[in-house]
């Protein structure tokens, strides 16, 4: 590390208001922050921490309804909060880059790849179009993207989301930048993709002495990623410390807690072994969508009171293997048994008191729950509907509920979805499944829409309903932190196959199948040198293969 | 130079100098521009027409300030829910309102209102307006301002008795066509593009000559011809809506069909639907004024706006406005219909600014 560098970004006393509710209120409260060259500040914390507004407020930018109110904003010795917006146009995409965190949201579908990544050297005339694109293919090359010369000319839609995620980031790199804002760019993908993401950022990075601010939830990632790391809650700033201190040696409780949140961690239960049937049983599963077959000779049990956790990487099939257990989607072959009696494959076709015993919670919270539905109509239509409850008998129900799910029955009882946090709304969710009183629940990637502290949360309320109710969850994730933390079985899954299954003691323990351990050792850890270290394990040059496996 | 001239310039300069003062620059740009103008306008049309300028100013400052007394009064009058969303419709929105609420008025209370019958001959043909009759006669020397009330009646319930069974039929049709999906969807779907593949002003004629023209064949027809649009907009808005993993955790349940439709599906559906509904609304009106109008709609001695332009339109020749009359009404209704409309598809597609 050089002694002195100069400082590119200083941004001091910082204060931004939202419009909310007919007035302004302050949502960040005086954040400083110092960026030399070269240099990676990771931000991080919980959602509502004013981690984004600030990243964009870096290029002198407010969000509608929000605006700079306070504080200075100094990139290079220019003053940006009083900088005409004309002129800041011209920073911004030139000096100033943005990743944002759906690259699939973000490239315009109906033009090619490099046409968008050429647009911004062509507008700014650093560069003509022949010499943009050769520089683009360049870009391609270094990032490690295949057929660097002709994925350019593709449409977004023909790439997968890694490979679009770092097309991206070669995007951002397009007029060479001072400063690169990464705003979660890898919280969309799952691990093995993650990794390829990360190191391309990273190799960028270093090469042209950018500076950049990594913005994100996962603890592990910004510690790959950043030199400095700053954590915030709430619009304030908690600490900032370089990052092996930081990791090793955090000062703040709120910091320690987010540090703690991966520590959660329960016995695993055993199978019975006195000879009673599984809750339920899938056997030899083939399923298809049309002529595309999805799921081959699947088969596993899940005994009552214990957590199978699915796990394998998009596309996998594991949530296809819950839509047949739900009866969705009928499989082509095989049979789901539920306490030894062979299920109907359609839905349609099972007893009421059949679609009581299995139950399910989404992913995304905000689809699963009817937004102009009340709370007590949510979780007592189920009541009602498998147990008949009427009147006072119902309320107390509802509110009983409601307490199981840690939140207060009167505050709760009459609001509607939209109105609620995202955990809370997940919990809604959880109480919604516990209503109609089953015995068995799939959970479909529960948290991986929820920041660390809550998700921990909806873990710790799982785990405790299931040791008061003994009810037994299938649990789908591609987040093996969470099959670490919950789980009793694993099953580990790969385009539509069950490749690996038995306890997770046994799983997390070599040896493993080849696909096991490619998913295990992509978990970021909360080591500094893990991403080095892993990607000098593998061979810096096949991290895009090892992902193929 | 006349006082009204000279008030009339004072007025307006003194206006745009306050506009100014207080930096309002789009007043000030309006103002000023209206005093430009009235300079060439008091030059080659003399004093007359800087009478229809105050005069128009005046009708819309009145239009204005009555639209923003009726808000502030529905603001007043309706529970606090309601009353929040009201509070931020724009002054035409309300003057929408008011204008739908004076027909509905006149509708309701047409025999109070009207001073003669609707079928009454009172006058010679074409009497010319006095205090008893305030439009004149028609051209059977029954009063006009009598069966313009009258028809506010006739015109506006049938055409809101269609647009509701239009509505019933398609939005039925549509959501169950979303929520079953496969053949069911289909058939629906070809029976909705084969009655929009007629026009639809053809097939109400043939229909009509075929049962005859009475009301509850042209309520039935119109209904037939529109609920099609309701269908395909319906069956788009709901497709969107069964998508949602709320449903798919209610179909698992067990529900039954209707309680997706009554309680998952329609409630998240409903913005877009009564926009559409305003929309409809003037669509089947005019439908029906342009019906009778050809004679083959609503059936005299019944009073009927369309009806009544034609009866009357003889007397444009005269250079009588009476037969326009009329035709204003339809008009008023149908602006005042869209702007209401307008703010409901302003609020359900969410463009908040």
């Amino acid at each position: 590390m050089a002694p002195e560098k100069s400082v590119l970004l200083k941004i001091k006393d910082l204060k931004i208001e939202g419009y909310a509710d007919e007035k302004w209120i302050e949502i960040v409260h005086g954040i400083d922050l110092t960026l030399h060259r070269g240099e990676v500040l990771g931000l991080i914390g919980e959602s509502g921490a004013g981690k984004s507004t600030i990243g964009l407020a870096a290029m002198g930018f407010a969000r509608d309804g929000c605006r700079i109110s306070g504080g200075s904003v100094e990139f290079d010795g220019m003053e940006l909060t009083t900088t005409p917006e004309s002129d800041l146009r011209a920073l911004r995409g030139s000096r100033i880059a943005y990743v944002a965190q759906s690259a699939a949201a973000s490239f315009n579908p109906a033009h090619k790849i490099i046409d968008q990544h050429t647009e911004a050297p062509i507008h700014y005339r650093i560069k003509k179009r022949v010499s943009a694109q050769e520089d683009a293919m360049e870009l391609y090359e270094r990032l490690r993207l295949p057929n660097p010369k002709e994925i350019g000319f593709r449409y977004p839609h023909q790439v997968s989301g890694g490979q679009l995620q770092r097309a991206m980031t070669a995007m951002a790199m397009a007029c060479r930048p001072d400063l690169i804002i990464f705003d979660e760019p890898t919280t969309a993908l799952d691990v093995t993709t993650q990794i390829e993401v990360l190191a391309a950022i990273r190799d960028i990075v270093d090469q042209f002495n950018t500076a950049a601010i990594y913005i994100t939830h996962d603890l592990a990632v910004v510690a790959q990623m950043a030199d400095t790391i700053k954590v915030l809650l709430k619009g304030d700033e908690v600490e900032e410390a370089p990052t092996a201190e930081m990791l090793e040696n955090p000062k703040e409780d709120y910091t320690k807690s987010l540090w703690a949140v991966r520590s959660f961690k329960r016995d695993q239960k055993q199978r019975p072994t006195d000879g009673t049937l599984p809750v339920v049983s899938v056997q030899n599963i083939d399923a298809s969508y049309g002529d595309t077959k999805v799921l081959e000779d699947v088969s596993f049990d899940i005994y009552a009171g214990m957590t199978v956790a699915v796990v394998g990487e998009s596309g996998s099939g594991k949530s296809t293997t819950a839509r047949c257990i739900t009866g969705l989607l009928p499989p082509t072959k095989g049979q789901i048994q539920f306490k030894g009696e062979t299920l109907p494959a359609d839905y349609r076709n099972r007893t009421k008191d059949q679609l009581r015993q299995a139950q399910m919670i989404y992913q995304m919270a905000d689809t699963a729950l009817n937004p102009k539905v009340k709370i007590s109509e949510i979780i007592g239509r189920p009541a009602r509907f498998y147990g008949g409850l009427k009147g006072t008998a119902l309320k107390n129900r509802v509110d009983e509920l409601l307490d199981l799910i840690e939140l207060e029955p009167a505050k709760f009882y009459s609001r509607y979805p939209p109105e609620l946090s995202g955990g809370q709304k997940q919990r809604i969710g959880i109480a919604r499944a516990l209503a109609a009183e089953p015995t068995f629940i799939i959970c479909d990637e529960v948290t991986s829409a929820l920041d660390q502290l809550v998700a921990e949360g909806i873990l710790k309320l799982l785990d405790r309903l299931q040791r008061e109710l003994g009810i037994a969850y299938m649990f789908i994730t591609h987040d093996l932190a969470t099959v670490r933390s919950i789980a009793d079985e694993v099953v580990v899954m790969q385009r539509g196959k069950v490749v690996e299954q038995g306890p997770k003691d046994e799983m997390f323990t070599p040896p493993h199948h080849p696909y096991t351990d490619l998913l295990l050792s992509s978990v970021p850890e909360m080591d500094p040198n893990w991403l080095t270290t892993l990607l000098e394990e593998r061979g810096v040059d096949n991290v895009g293969e090892a992902a193929e496996v | 130079m006349s006082y009204f001239v000279v008030g009339y310039y004072a007025l307006l300069i003194g206006a745009s100098c306050l506009a100014a003062f207080y930096s309002k620059r789009q007043l000030f740009l309006l103002l000023f521009s209206l005093t430009l103008v009235s300079f060439i306008m008091g030059i080659v049309g003399g004093v007359p027409a800087l009478w229809g300028v105050t005069i128009c100013a005046g009708l819309l400052a009145l239009a204005g300030g009555t639209s923003y007394a009726f808000r502030e009064f529905l603001v007043i009058i309706a529970p606090r829910e309601p009353a929040k969303e009201l509070r931020t419709a724009p002054l035409t929105a309300s003057f929408g309102m008011f204008v739908i609420f004076t027909y509905a008025i006149a509708g309701i209370f047409a025999p109070v209102i009207a001073p003669f019958g609707e079928a009454e001959v009172v006058s010679t043909a074409f009497a010319p307006a006095d205090p008893q009759m305030l439009l004149g006669a028609d051209q059977l020397g029954r009063d006009l301002f009598s069966r313009l009330v009258f028809g506010a009646r006739n015109t506006v319930g049938i055409a809101l008795l269609a647009t509701l069974l239009a509505f019933l039929m398609g939005a039925v049709a549509g959501l169950l066509a979303a929520t079953k999906g496969g053949w069911f969807d289909q058939l629906l779907g070809r029976i909705a593009d084969v009655i929009m593949s007629i026009p639809s002003l053809i097939f109400a004629l043939l229909m009509l000559s075929i049962f005859g023209t009475n009301l509850v064949v042209i309520v039935i027809i119109i209904a037939i011809i529109y609920a099609p649009r309701v269908f395909r907009l319906t069956r788009a808005v709901a497709g969107n809506v069964v998508v949602m993993d709320y449903i798919e955790a209610a179909k698992l349940r067990g529900e039954g069909t209707w309680y997706l439709i009554r309680k998952e599906i329609l409630p998240n559906s409903t913005a877009p639907l009564i926009a559409e509904f305003g929309l409809e609304f003037c669509f089947v009106f005019l439908l029906i004024s342009g019906l009778s109008f050809l004679g083959l709609g609503i059936q005299p001695p019944t009073a009927d706006w369309g009806s009544m332009v034609r009866e009357n339109a003889t007397l444009i020749s005269f250079g009588e406005i009476t037969p326009l009359i009329p035709a204003a009404a339809i008009a008023l209704l149908t602006v005042a219909v869209n702007f209401v409309v307008d703010w409901m598809l302003f609020r359900s597609s969410g463009l908040k600014g």
